[in-house]
């Protein structure tokens, strides 16, 4: 059950991979990067319960709060031309 | 199955972040390679590398790189060959070749988890019985990592401050001078 799940997030980040890929823009790669990181929380989580560690929920938890820092680098870097 | 997707989402990624002419593009497809490496280390049940996987090669690792891109310049220069020449023929027949031998000195090794693994035998019961008494952590990981190897631990974090220190002097502002 929690196998299938977790096979079907995949497959759906392979179809925002290929967005991530094909682009054509740079904000649609950034939409991509970001949705791939929202699947990959939810893959923590099923994979916790796959392992019967439901712990893992945490791992997941601090996932969700590092995914967006590579997107306000990248949006810093967009706006102003530069990082610091 | 989901190892199997999981593996090849990374070599896509890793072909594509080659492929990609715009290196801003290529960065962004190195974090998602980065996450999903993570999740990989999660399935092999090593929390704590996909931890530091996750922070440091989709995280600080994406901002390094757009920190430097953003003294350099985006795009791609120099005219890459498009043609298959006998140098790159060359090339792949060494890497075909260091690959095979590279698989086939794996054959030895034990199965992945067979508690009969020589590592399973000797150091980690040590570790297991003892290291509560000689150290006194609880953790038998905290206390590999901070007893038994403190040194090593103490070099590998000088070196990572080092680092830190130099991408500091690297990517200051000129302006404050």
């Amino acid at each position: 059950m929690f196998d299938i799940a977790a096979t079907v997030i995949v497959l759906a980040a392979i179809l925002v991979l290929y967005r991530a890929i094909k682009g054509p823009r740079i904000y649609d790669r950034v939409l991509s990067v970001n949705v791939i990181g929202t699947k990959t929380v939810v893959l923590l989580a099923l994979i916790g319960y796959i392992y019967e560690r439901p712990h893992f929920l945490d791992i997941a938890l601090v996932y969700a709060l590092i995914n967006f820092i590579a997107t306000i680098a990248f949006l810093k870097y967009r706006e102003t031309g530069r990082l610091d | 199955m989901i190892d199997f997707l999981l593996l090849l989402f990374l070599v896509v990624c890793a072909i594509a972040a080659i492929r990609m002419k715009d290196l801003l593009s290529a960065i962004m497809i190195l974090g998602v390679y980065s996450l999903i490496m993570a999740v990989v280390w999660t399935r092999l049940n090593a929390v704590d590398v996909a931890f530091t996987e996750a922070s440091v090669g989709a995280g600080i690792t994406t901002m390094l790189l757009i920190a430097a891109l953003s003294r350099t310049k985006r795009g791609e220069e120099g005219n890459r060959q498009s043609s298959i020449s006998r140098r790159s023929l060359a090339a792949l027949l060494v890497v075909l070749v260091t690959g095979a031998v590279l698989i086939y000195g794996t054959i030895d090794m034990p199965n992945f988890g067979d508690p009969n693994a020589p590592a399973n035998l000797h150091v980690a019961p040590r570790y297991i019985e003892k290291s509560h008494d000689e150290t006194g952590v609880e953790n038998f990981v905290t206390a590999v990592l901070a007893s038994y190897r403190g040194y090593d631990t103490l070099g590998e974090t000088t070196v990572i401050f080092t680092a830190g220190i130099c991408v500091i002097l690297l990517l200051r502002r000129k302006s404050e001078q």
